[in-house]
């Protein structure tokens, strides 16, 4: 690792491109001060602003709010957010929580394993689908309910389902 | 800054109740220019069922009309009834439309002179809005959650400045005492004795946390009030910070629920706008400031030493207790942490008083709770009634029972930590006591209905798979017992299981239950045990007779142990 | 600090209130066990076998972290705890692939040594067999997580005496893992200085030094109280 930067001036070290993206992130930690408590809200801010955290984002962090690697990489796989790979092109999350379980989501995600062959946790090798789940989104009084691309859709079967995924294997 | 030059300065802050007031009535003086307000619903259900076309419909189509002096239209709160989507609400017509799409935007428009739509409008003095006592859901729809001047007019914010300028920390701690309140998170801790031990902890940094970490699934009670009411939840949280003597808050919101977290953002810089927030609040010594912190997706952050790890930044594990949160807590500072709705009862009760709110409810549980109606079940939504309701009357007087041709079996309440209640038990009443005795747990408030289609052994499955997915794997028991009590719940499912290991099932329950190191752990048996006590023949027909006789495990009657047909 | 009075197992007892159950029970040579607990490394708690009953208190207390006090009376064995170790060791058991013969820790294992002493003569959970690689990358040193039983020593002493930090534990629950660095070979860490606390600490065969073979490892972690000793000295 290489130790040019000034141990009391971790904001000088320079970002890993000059990707315009990585200035929000350094907004973030300035925020928060570098101060160990930025981690998880960095995180957030690099996976939203670039879809996944990989490794070089990873030693970035690490190094800029000075912490450990092992913490960093401890952290990110503990919470369900956060992703070390890209998502698909679309993301189709089906909701396993309680109300939505009760009334079919098992069918919801059978549904779309027929159409791409996907499992739970899965993107399809031409990379244009993720399945997920979410362990209750608060959507339980329109149950069974997913977000296919952001948008939460309610009172779901798994026709609906056929067809909602079908739009994205058919179009180009 | 008196009355007279607020008026006129640009940077409008409230310093005195006189400003409060002012602010009130010039909000009301403008809501009275118009001959009706209507409220579209921008809950969760209402938007997946298009609420933001209709909105924008009738924004529109009331501009091309030229009138938007006479109606106003607003992004409302949740009204409740989410399975009739989407909603909107007329005042004071006082009428509420349901189902609505932007085909009807001319009509609603039409009526809005004359008498309302009666094919589209929906019973509004039906049990299920008649049954409910609103205290943490007050006005409920009818305020634009992103205005804190709708709160305002409402009476928002004179418990805060009443607080303030009349009362000391001690007294505010007495009154909150004395209302009989307790934890809304589930596990009952009577709020005032809480803030007391915070109180009385010698630090000159404290902290106080908001815990919106709702992450039982079937439950949305936290999202919904945190989204239409999020000044009230911060009216509450500084008022503890008052009592507590801190001066920094956080509230901790779950990256899922992304409109909650727009919406107190929002409430928070429109508080400190109007210097609700920030240095000398009401022109007083007391400083306080809040911030949101969105959390990773972590169930086991309900644990309040797992969630103050997750704030400062790491895995979210949780520690043994004692140290209590309230001695030693964030950064190793007094910290409280409540509820959601918990801090949504703060503001009402010292506006009403302490015995106000002690009229309510039982003996020993005050007040009033929300839960989450859903399942199996006509009328599902956000309703809150007064504790001791009993659980016949929430599900087929305000959630109208099951729907047609099915059979009621069960409700679940108290999420992965809760129990299955039968059909012999519905007389209960709603309460701390009353749900734990019967093997289950008030949780934060998801009740859900499940009708003879579902198999409880499946059900006591899905919440172990929930748990031991959840498990944060600090501690053994909570870790691998969790697994083994999955694979063999998984294995009676399969009919595979013998009475053997039904035994083993209750002796490993017996130790997680017992060894765990926090919350999650110790409750995640419960989902079994209580279905094991009230429906021990479901788990018997699966072991001995080798069926699922509700037919979710396998095709009804057939045995399990057969392979699926693959035709 | 003030010496209380306490009763432990009917003998009654004095330590300092700001001690602990566990470490009044050993200076009085009554044993509890424990696996994630070290003297000189911060208390963890996550092991559960140390766990015993207070008198007046419902639930089961951790003696690793529970101070004593005045007048509190203790039961550190019963028929209840029994059952309750017994299974958490099995637990263990079946969570990992440990098989003593051909360990390296074989006769110098903790987790062994507890299970002899509990009396364990079968596992009666059925073991998960989960499929981990052995990481041999070190120059000096190997980890094999089919040996670990996540306690967590090697993590706290490398972050709290050698100031490392290169192991941590990644992933939840029943899918926790150790790592090193960002989920790299060890033998890669940029951050691992090859003091080799982690190995003297580890209570089984999970890290141990490379060319030893069955039952030839036996850890040292005395090395963690003189350390602690002298640095108390030098402030």
């Amino acid at each position: 690792m290489p130790s040019s930067s000034p141990i009391n001036a971790p904001h000088s070290m320079a970002p890993p491109t000059d990707d315009p993206r990585w200035r929000l992130v350094d907004t973030t930690m300035r925020h928060y001060g570098y101060a160990p408590n930025a981690l998880i809200e960095t995180l957030r801010i690099v996976q939203e602003s670039f879809g996944y955290l990989d490794a070089i984002a990873m030693k970035y962090i690490a190094r800029s709010l000075r912490m450990p690697l092992s913490k960093v990489y401890g952290v990110v796989t503990f919470y369900g957010l956060f992703r070390l790979k890209p998502p698909g092109e679309h993301t189709c999350t089906v909701c396993l929580g309680t109300a939505c379980y009760i009334k079919g989501a098992k069918n919801l995600l059978d549904a779309v394993k027929l159409c791409t062959g996907l499992l739970l946790g899965q993107t399809s090798a031409d990379n244009k689908i993720s399945l997920l789940s979410c362990r209750c989104f608060g959507a339980c009084g329109i149950a069974p309910a997913a977000i296919l691309d952001g948008q939460v859709i309610g009172n779901l079967n798994s026709s609906e389902m056929e067809k909602h995924i079908r739009k994205w294997t058919v179009s180009k | 800054m008196n009355a007279n030059n607020l008026n006129n300065s640009k940077a409008q802050t409230i310093r005195s109740n006189d400003d409060l007031l002012l602010c009130a009535e010039r909000e009301k003086d403008r809501q009275a220019q118009y001959k009706q307000n209507l409220f579209v619903c921008m809950g969760t259900a209402c938007q997946s069922c298009g609420s933001t076309e209709v909105l924008k419909a009738l924004s529109s189509r009331i501009k091309d009309l030229g009138l938007e002096k006479d109606y106003l239209i607003s992004p409302g709160g949740c009204q409740g009834n989410c399975s009739q989507a989407p909603l909107v609400s007329v005042h004071p017509q006082n009428v509420l439309y349901q189902n609505i799409s932007p085909q009807n935007t001319n009509d609603i428009i039409g009526s809005l002179k004359g008498s309302p739509i009666k094919e589209l409008s929906c019973d509004n003095q039906s049990s299920f809005f008649a049954r409910q006592t609103r205290i943490v859901t007050e006005y409920r729809g009818l305020l634009n959650p992103e205005r804190i001047e709708d709160y305002i007019a409402v009476g928002g914010f004179s418990s805060l400045l009443k607080v303030l300028t009349q009362m000391s920390p001690s007294q505010v701690i007495q009154e909150i005492t004395c209302s009989g309140l307790r934890g809304r998170g589930g596990a009952g801790y009577p709020t005032g004795l809480k803030w007391s031990t915070v109180a009385k902890a010698n630090d000159s940094q404290k902290y106080v946390i908001c815990n919106a970490d709702e992450g039982d699934p079937g439950a949305f009670m936290n999202r919904n009030v945190l989204e239409d009411y999020p000044y009230k939840i911060l009216e509450g949280m500084t008022i503890a910070g008052y009592a507590v003597g801190a001066n920094q808050g956080y509230v901790y919101v779950r990256a899922e629920y992304d409109v909650a977290v727009k919406r107190v953002e929002n409430a928070i810089k429109n508080m400190q706008r109007l210097a609700l927030l920030g240095n000398s609040i009401g022109n007083t010594s007391f400083n306080f400031n809040l911030e949101v912190r969105v959390g990773g997706g972590a169930f086991v952050c309900g644990e309040e030493t797992a969630l103050i790890a997750s704030i400062e930044g790491g895995r979210a594990l949780p520690s043994p207790r004692p140290p209590y949160p309230a001695e030693s807590g964030l950064w190793g500072h007094p910290t409280l942490i409540n509820n959601v709705e918990t801090y949504g009862h703060i503001a009402p009760i010292i506006r009403n008083g302490s015995q106000w709110f002690a009229n309510i409810g039982t003996q020993k549980s005050k007040g009033t709770k929300t839960f989450a109606l859903s399942g199996c079940i006509k009328n599902t939504g956000l309703v809150e009634v007064a504790l001791g309701t009993t659980l016949r009357e929430m599900i087929f007087d305000i959630g109208g029972g099951v729907p047609e041709g099915r059979k009621f079996k069960a409700v679940q309440t108290g999420g992965p930590a809760g129990g299955c209640i039968p059909e012999s038990q519905l007389d209960a009443s709603i309460d701390y006591e009353s749900l734990k005795s019967l093997g289950s747990f008030m949780g934060s408030g998801g009740m859900i209905v499940m009708d003879d289609s579902s198999c409880m052994v499946d059900v006591a499955k899905y919440f172990m798979q929930f748990c031991a997915a959840e498990s944060c794997g600090k501690c053994i028991p909570c870790r691998v017992g969790t697994v083994h009590i999955y694979d063999l719940l998984n294995k009676i499912t399969k009919g595979e299981a013998s009475l053997e290991d039904l035994s083993q099932l209750e002796s490993l329950c017996d130790v997680v239950q017992n060894t765990s190191l926090c919350g999650l752990g110790q409750g995640a048996p419960n989902p079994v045990l209580s279905t094991l006590h009230f429906f021990k023949d479901e788990y018997i027909a699966h072991i001995v007779d080798h069926i699922c006789p509700a037919g979710a495990c396998g095709p009804k009657g057939q045995d399990l142990r057969r392979p699926a047909c693959v035709l | 600090m003030r010496v209380v009075t306490l009763t432990i197992n009917d003998q009654l007892l004095s330590g300092r209130d700001d001690e602990t159950i566990l470490q009044v029970a050993k200076a009085h040579n009554i044993q509890i066990p424990t696996l994630c607990q070290l003297d000189g490394l911060s208390t963890w708690g996550g092991c559960r076998l140390c766990l015993v009953h207070i008198h007046g208190s419902d639930k089961l207390s951790p003696a690793c972290v529970t101070k004593v006090t005045e007048g509190m009376v203790v039961e550190t064995e019963s028929e209840r705890l029994n059952k309750y170790r017994h299974t958490i060791v099995e637990m263990l058991y079946t969570e990992g692939n440990h098989i003593c013969s051909v360990c390296v820790s074989n006769n110098n294992c903790e987790l062994q040594s507890t299970a002899q002493n509990l009396g364990i003569d079968h596992i009666s959970l059925p073991y998960l067999y989960p499929s981990r690689t052995v990481d041999a990358s070190h120059e000096r040193f190997v980890f094999d997580p089919n040996r670990c039983i996540l306690c967590t020593r090697c993590v706290r002493v490398c972050d709290e005496i050698e100031g490392a930090h290169t192991w941590d534990v990644a992933g939840r629950g029943i899918n926790s893992h150790l790592i090193t660095d960002l989920n790299e070979a060890w033998g890669e860490s940029t951050s691992c200085t090859s003091c080799g606390k982690c190995v003297e600490v580890c209570p089984t065969g999970s890290l141990y030094e490379k060319g030893k073979a069955g039952g030839e490892m036996v850890k040292h972690a005395e090395f963690l109280t003189y350390i602690e000793e002298m640095r108390k000295n030098h402030k």
